[in-house]
């Protein structure tokens, strides 16, 4: 029992991470319609922001409060991160907005190739390890919780509800769910398309910098080629709750966080992948728009 | 790097004034994006600590090439092309195009005389200037040997546009042959001519031709029946691994295999398909990246029978039908049959013709299954799958045939690369190849085969081409490597080819069937389909 | 109209179809027949199911209770609500063409035919492995493909453009190409959607001798969905009007038209307009009402708009029941009510037009 609630926990912290990026595929898919591919990349240049950022954090003061540091680590994350996203989304996106579907689709997979070689390139390819940024580890009937997982669970679930609130309760929200709906309409009604999608684009950007931050905090080390993994993971979540609902993407996230922790846990740390994306597949034979999709209805 | 900033042009601004704002956002944006990454650079230091070096002269060099950059476009470039679509008043015509300006008669004749001096003299005047520049005279010859050959192209785009498959064909079967016979007269020897053309006929044309190969077979799924496979590698896994366990386990030859191969990749694409095909669009999509993933992941784990990581290498090589092999050892070694000077050039040029081989057969079975009912099915199912059914089409076996048989074609590619590697392992079976087939495709013009053996020849020989760029060392430094930044100039070339045709090189669509004259269909009609 | 002849000749038997969509009742209890050989038209106003009608003869929906038989000519009966959705066209010989025009805008003229007779060729291509290696079995089915799809060209006036994409066709074109391509796949029944829908005069004329055309020489039956009067009247030899699902009026289209509830669930009338309607075509029952007064429950001010909906006023009828109708909701219904409700049931059953009470009689329409 205590095994298995460990596993709970670890997870729960995985499958929050996991949420974070999802919400980014999930929101861009439910504006344009479009994978983002480069969405891993995103979040893995928000763990390198944050990492560099912690570097010069540690380079200018003797020492910083581990809050503040994580904040303002965060922060900058958040900006930087975003305005990639937002040029990524100017220069690659909009210019084939409305033409041919998988044109944006392929310029989404350069874009994550050069964004990931990019830094690559510049920061070089080894693991980047940093030391231990939060160490304590809490000890509750046998159920060990490392202070590192309150505070990802915690953040999560705070930016959850800010978000929930800016997507349902403010006018940008409502502008978001209009063009979701119907783009063309919404323009008719004087809605700024551009200026909604973009800003869809950095709040996407800032969940999936947050993510990252939490995601080098969590394991300390982060490397060029870390997008990849949790961006298909991420993607594989927002599919299995359903492309297009935000719910679903935590929802998703959760569960392939819950399947892998307990896979791993339970029978091989070896297939936890596997199992995640076997059980992917097996849900949307089922559910052929995930859990929480809106199901395609066949206009004949 | 071209950062669209304002929307609206300021009508009062002069054009330099509004390159120079555009110019000055370009920047601003650019110092953002880069500030951290290139000003920075982390690196471990003695004590394996991560500590950060400082760039700021790369970044300001980089800040400012991008601003500059933005200003040319914005002032020059984007004026340049607005004037090319503006006929003249006078006469009604368009100006001059840029190509009829590059390629003039007086350069061409420039361009001959320095190409065949350099040739001629090459040794004599490395001799002369030293080592160093001697690097950029070749660089120089190199240069005015693709002019002279893009001026050939250019007068003659007329007669190759309307041949361009004979020629294409002629040309590829063709190409060991010059390759060897130039560089024979580069090093005045045959010995030497055939060791030279190891990079050119391995590296370049076995190279590409394994993705056009793969790019034509994947073509069948994503161009043809509109159906987005973003795992299209697992059976080129499949096909490599089949082969490479087989022919070491069981010692079984390559002519048996490649069939085997082929026929088992089709068997997964039908057991993959059958439960994934009624999903749509990118449903369909990521359960077929999972599928890839979930292959290449079974390969690293399943040590006992795939080696894992290590993956399997000792694989045989293809014999010559079994008359002859290229193995020196062996009694009836090519050289020694043919009683030739022994050279492992012999194998890759054998190697290349049978790629060339097998892509000429998938070519010929995609255009004889496109004239076919079921690939006529593929094209309608792409098109509104609908009305497909409305006419009484089965779409599950459609789909089921069109992923089978771009299985098999994986299959095919994926047991010629085992056995001209001689080696495989999970590396390289990973997303980026499937992503990187697709862009093939897509940038090809989807279920254009001539589109897509263009862009097959321009992405990766593009990205081969960057290994040969050494010279830069001497001018960025030795710890440059031009290798590195393969990768992120191909993401970047995807994303501008992409940008400047949306619809791939070849958007247009040849009919099946005519009843008084083909005419090609353009790209504006055709669909991309939702699977 | 002969009982014993149209159980014989019927081509579709449709028996009690229901469609329900959750809660909502799409098709309530429909039966008709389609005769062979005979033009039927479904007509109805919008939002009457006559769509839904056609996409569960044609397999694209599988109805929630009902039967819908199809007769061939050689003698075979399917039902088609058991059958796949492709083999409905396959087997069952039923084609059909879409209200928005689903042609393969990609693909030429010529190949839209060609793909139109997919199975044949399938066949005769040895599901694809004898074609693949150039046997001349294929290649002779493959001219004669060629033949009947410049057939149905010519006959759409099409043949001219057989090589232009599909897409680049102005509107009348492509539904004309529309029907050739389901007549390529050898129909026995043609179920045609909104056929004339967005054509000009000229084209909707173009478009009758066409459906005339099949329907002499082809021996092609023809259930057609039509909201232009003018071509269900001239060219139908049979009209169903369906008004919320239900059927409301039945026969040749000279009955159908005079039909009082047709008239007004069809033309959609304002509620003072009704009766002005109904006089104009001679209901006695309306011009006998009209000498008691008008209708309090009807004054002037009630619109017929569809916002008009939850305003409800309760008729009583005869046999006990309370059937509620919303206003404005089903016209045939209001029809019915004031009709029915100063007179004696018994009486008013034999002054319908239509025989089958038990159907026509709407329930409710929209709750």
């Amino acid at each position: 029992m205590q095994y298995f609630v460990q596993q709970l926990i670890n997870g729960l912290t995985l499958g929050s991470i996991y949420g974070l990026i999802a919400i980014g595929y999930t929101m861009v898919y439910g504006i344009i319609g479009m994978i983002n591919f480069a969405h891993g990349d995103i979040f893995m240049v928000g763990a390198f922001t944050a990492l560099i950022v912690f570097l010069i954090l540690g380079a200018l003061f003797y020492s910083v409060p581990v809050v503040i540091a994580l904040l303002v680590m965060m922060i900058v994350a958040m900006l930087l991160t975003s305005l990639y996203n937002w040029t990524i989304e100017k220069v690659a996106y909009r210019p084939l907005r409305g033409s041919f579907r998988l044109a944006p689709l392929i310029t989404a997979i350069g874009m994550s190739i050069a964004l990931s070689n990019f830094v690559q390139v510049t920061q070089g390819p080894r693991n980047k390890p940093i030391p231990p940024m939060v160490s304590q580890v809490y000890n509750i009937n046998g159920v060990s919780v490392s202070l590192k997982q309150i505070i990802i669970v915690i953040v999560t679930a705070l930016l959850l509800v800010v978000f929930w609130y800016l997507v349902n309760r403010t006018s940008l929200g409502r502008a978001q769910r209009a063009c979701e709906q119907d783009r063309k309409m919404a323009a008719l009604l004087g809605i700024d398309v551009d200026r909604t999608i973009s800003i869809t684009f950095i709040m996407g950007a800032s969940l999936a910098a947050v993510a990252g931050t939490l995601f080098l905090m969590y394991y300390g080390v982060v490397a060029f080629s870390d997008g990849f993994v949790p961006g298909v993971k991420a993607f594989t979540a927002a599919v299995l709750g359903g492309i297009g609902s935000l719910p679903g993407a935590v929802l998703g996230g959760l569960l392939i966080g819950f399947i892998e922790s307990m896979w791993s846990a339970y029978f091989s740390i070896d297939y936890k992948d596997v199992a995640a994306f076997s059980i992917l597949a097996i849900v949307l034979i089922f559910l052929p728009s995930g859990i929480l999709g809106r199901p395609e209805v066949e206009k004949v | 790097m071209a950062v669209t900033v304002s929307r609206e042009s300021d009508s009062v601004a002069t054009p330099t004034q509004r390159a120079l704002k555009e110019a000055f956002y370009a920047g601003a944006i650019a110092l953002g994006l880069f500030v951290l990454f290139i000003g920075l650079k982390t690196g471990q230091n003695m004590s394996n600590e991560l500590v950060l070096t400082q760039r700021w002269g790369l970044l300001a060099a980089v800040v400012i090439a991008t601003a500059v950059g933005r200003f040319l476009y914005v002032a020059y470039g984007q004026p340049f092309m607005a004037n090319q679509k503006i006929a003249n008043v006078a006469t009604g015509l368009l100006p001059a195009s840029v190509g009829s300006r590059f390629f003039t008669l007086p350069a061409f004749i420039v361009a001959v005389v320095a190409a065949v001096l350099l040739f001629l003299f090459n040794s004599s005047l490395a001799g002369w200037v030293g080592a160093e520049p001697a690097g950029y005279l070749q660089f120089l010859r190199a240069l005015a040997v693709i002019y002279l050959l893009a001026c050939v192209i250019y007068y003659f785009r007329a007669f190759i546009h309307a041949n361009f498959t004979k020629l294409g064909i002629t040309a590829l079967v063709l190409y060991p042959i010059l390759v060897v016979a130039v560089l024979s007269l580069n090093a005045w020897s045959i010995a030497g001519g055939l060791q030279g053309s190891l990079k050119w006929v391995d590296n370049f044309g076995i190279q590409i031709l394994i993705y056009v190969m793969l790019a034509w077979g994947l073509n069948i799924v994503v161009g043809l029946a509109g159906l987005l496979d973003l795992g299209y590698v697992a059976f080129y896994a499949l096909g490599a691994y089949a082969y490479a366990l087989l022919a070491t386990q069981y010692g079984l030859s390559f002519w048996i295999l490649l069939p085997a191969a082929g026929c088992m990749a089709a068997l997964w694409g039908v057991l993959l398909g059958f439960p994934v095909l009624r999903l749509r669009g990118d449903y369909l999509a990521i359960v077929t990246l999972a599928f890839g993933e979930i292959i290449r992941l079974v390969l690293i784990n399943w040590r006992e029978v795939t080696n894992g990581s290590a993956g399997i290498s000792g694989i045989p090589k293809v014999s010559f039908f079994g008359l002859m092999t290229f193995n020196v050892s062996d009694p009836n070694y090519i050289a020694k049959v043919l009683h030739i000077a022994t050279s492992s050039a012999y194998y890759k040029i054998f190697l290349y013709y049978l790629i060339l081989g097998l892509c000429l057969l998938t070519a010929f079975v995609t255009i004889r299954l496109r004239r076919l009912p079921v690939g006529r099915a593929w094209e309608a199912l792409r098109e509104d799958e609908i009305a497909c059914r409305s006419l009484g089409i089965n779409t599950t076996t459609t789909k089921l045939t069109a992923f089978a048989t771009g299985a098999m074609f994986g299959g095919f590619a994926g047991s010629f690369f085992a056995a001209r590697q001689g080696f495989v392992s999970p590396e390289s079976f990973v997303f980026l190849e499937s992503a990187i087939i697709l862009a093939i495709v897509v940038l090809g013009g989807m279920g254009s085969l001539v589109g897509i053996a263009v862009a097959a020849m321009v992405m990766i020989g593009g990205t081969e081409a960057l290994r040969e760029l050494d010279f830069l060392k001497q001018i960025f430094g030795p710890d440059f490597t031009p290798e590195l930044y393969r990768m992120l100039l191909f993401g970047m070339a995807m994303v501008i080819v992409m940008l400047w045709k949306p619809r791939g090189f070849v958007g247009s669509r040849e009919p099946t069937a005519f009843l008084k004259e083909r005419r090609a269909v353009s790209s504006s009609f055709t669909k991309e389909g939702h699977g | 109209m002969n009982a014993t002849t149209q159980m014989n000749d019927a081509i579709l038997q449709v028996d009690h179809l229901s469609m329900k969509f959750g809660g909502l009742v799409a098709i309530g209890d429909l039966s008709f027949t389609a005769r062979r050989g005979e033009i039927t038209a479904l007509i109805g106003p919008n939002g009457a199911g006559k769509t839904t009608v056609f996409n569960c003869i044609t397999g694209f929906y599988k109805p929630s209770e009902g039967m819908i038989t199809l007769n061939r000519a050689d003698g075979s009966t399917y039902l088609l609500e058991r059958l796949p959705n492709h083999e409905i066209p396959a087997r069952a010989k039923v084609a059909r063409t879409f209200q928005n025009i689903r042609l393969f805008s990609g693909m030429t003229l010529l190949e839209n035919l060609l793909v139109a007779q997919h199975n044949k060729l399938m066949k005769a291509s040895g599901y694809t492995v004898l074609g693949l290696f150039g046997f001349s079995g294929y290649r002779k089915a493959s001219a004669e493909s060629m033949e009947l799809a410049r057939h149905w060209l010519e006959k759409a006036d099409l043949v001219d453009r057989a090589d232009d994409p599909a897409g680049d066709l102005p509107y009348g074109a492509q539904r004309r190409l529309e029907i050739a391509r389901a007549m390529c796949t050898g129909p026995e029944l043609l179920c045609l959607d909104e056929p004339a829908a967005g054509l000009n005069p000229k084209e909707s004329a173009a478009l009758n001798d066409l459906l005339m055309d099949i329907k002499h020489n082809t021996g092609t039956s023809i259930l057609l969905i039509e909201h232009d009067m003018s071509v269900v009247m001239q060219i139908s030899d049979h009209v169903v009007v369906l008004e919320y699902g239900r059927k409301i009026s039945d026969g040749n289209p000279q009955s159908v038209r005079t039909d009082p509830r047709v008239i007004a669930a069809y033309l959609g009338v304002d509620d003072e307009e009704v009766e002005t309607v109904l006089t104009e075509v001679g209901d006695e029952d309306v011009i006998e009402q009209l000498d008691i007064g008008p209708d309090a429950a009807h004054g002037p001010g009630t619109s017929s708009s569809y916002l008009a909906g939850p305003v409800t006023d309760t008729v009583g009828h005869s046999d006990g029941e309370r059937v509620t109708v919303s206003k404005g909701a089903s016209k045939a219904a209001q029809v019915d009510a004031r009709a029915n409700s100063p007179r004696k049931p018994s009486e008013r059953a034999t002054a319908k037009p239509t025989g089958k009470s038990s159907t026509a009689k709407p329930r409710g329409g929209r709750k």
